[in-house]
């Protein structure tokens, strides 16, 4: 790592707890993608919020991939690998109730010992996952 | 509107910080080798900025376009919580990509990141039903 991807580290980071505290301030929301991504479409009265809020993450990334197509790195598994890593992405993060986001960065923003349990928890898993078949295939 | 900004932001700081490159992930999970740092200092960034403005924002009654505060109320440790964590965090080694990062990167609708999100959207319709 360099002293410039560590700055970028820093300042991507910072962007991403003031856009959950705006999430928080607006809507009232936590930003927490697998959660607003699952219930993107249900009528329970934060539809208003998670529609345009994940529109966005999807825009922003094509407008990246025309400014900056750098930014984006290649796929490390074959696509039947990613294709299984999905769905285990999936599953887990609904029943876990929350990702990198809603628990790494929101859930522990708020001192919620759930949220600690389940980073500590996905960071182990990832980390045994990675020593067993590689960083990349 | 203020939706789309979070969205937009929270987008820009997934791309400045690298962690639309899925191989840097990877790294960050590869302990016992290259280990690269980068992921914790992303976290440590958006922690050191959002818990102390969510202190600030929790003393209001109401958010600004809402009539409450939409704050999860589970407390309990269950072993839904872990085992979902721990199956999450497989399919985050496997692939490099956790839901955000997979979202942004849908944007450069590369196979691969397509394929990955229609698996991870099933996943999810298939675990909501399980546990409804």
């Amino acid at each position: 790592m360099t002293v410039t991807s560590l700055l970028r580290a820093l300042l991507g980071g910072s962007l991403i707890g003031l856009a959950a505290t705006i999430a928080l301030l607006g809507h009232g929301r936590i930003a927490g993608i697998s959660g607003t991504l699952g219930r993107v479409l249900d009528d329970d009265g934060g539809r208003g919020f998670r529609l345009p809020f994940v529109l966005a993450l999807i825009a922003v990334g094509a407008l990246g991939t025309l400014l900056a197509p750098h930014s984006f790195g290649a796929a490390v598994r074959s696509t039947p690998v990613l294709a299984l890593a999905g769905v285990l992405v999936g599953v887990g993060t609904t029943l876990g109730n929350g990702c990198t986001s809603g628990h790494g960065v929101c859930g522990i923003s708020r001192g919620g010992v759930r949220s600690i349990i389940a980073t500590l928890t996905f960071m182990v898993t990832g980390a045994i996952t990675v020593a067993l078949v590689g960083a990349h295939a | 509107m203020v939706a789309a900004i979070s969205g937009a932001v929270f987008a820009l700081g997934l791309v400045i910080s690298g962690m639309t490159d899925p191989g840097r992930v990877t790294a960050f999970l590869d302990v016992t080798g290259h280990w690269d740092p980068t992921l914790a200092f992303v976290m440590a960034g958006a922690i050191a900025v959002h818990a102390p403005l969510v202190r600030i924002v929790r003393r209001r009654t109401a958010p600004i376009f809402d009539s409450t505060l939409h704050l999860p109320k589970r407390t309990g440790i269950e072993p839904r919580l872990v085992v979902g964590a721990a199956l999450f965090g497989v399919g985050w080694g496997l692939s490099g990509y956790c839901p955000g990062p997979a979202l942004v990167s849908l944007g450069t609708a590369a196979v691969p990141v397509l394929v990955f999100v229609a698996a991870m959207v099933g996943g999810i319709a298939l675990a909501r039903l399980a546990v409804r």
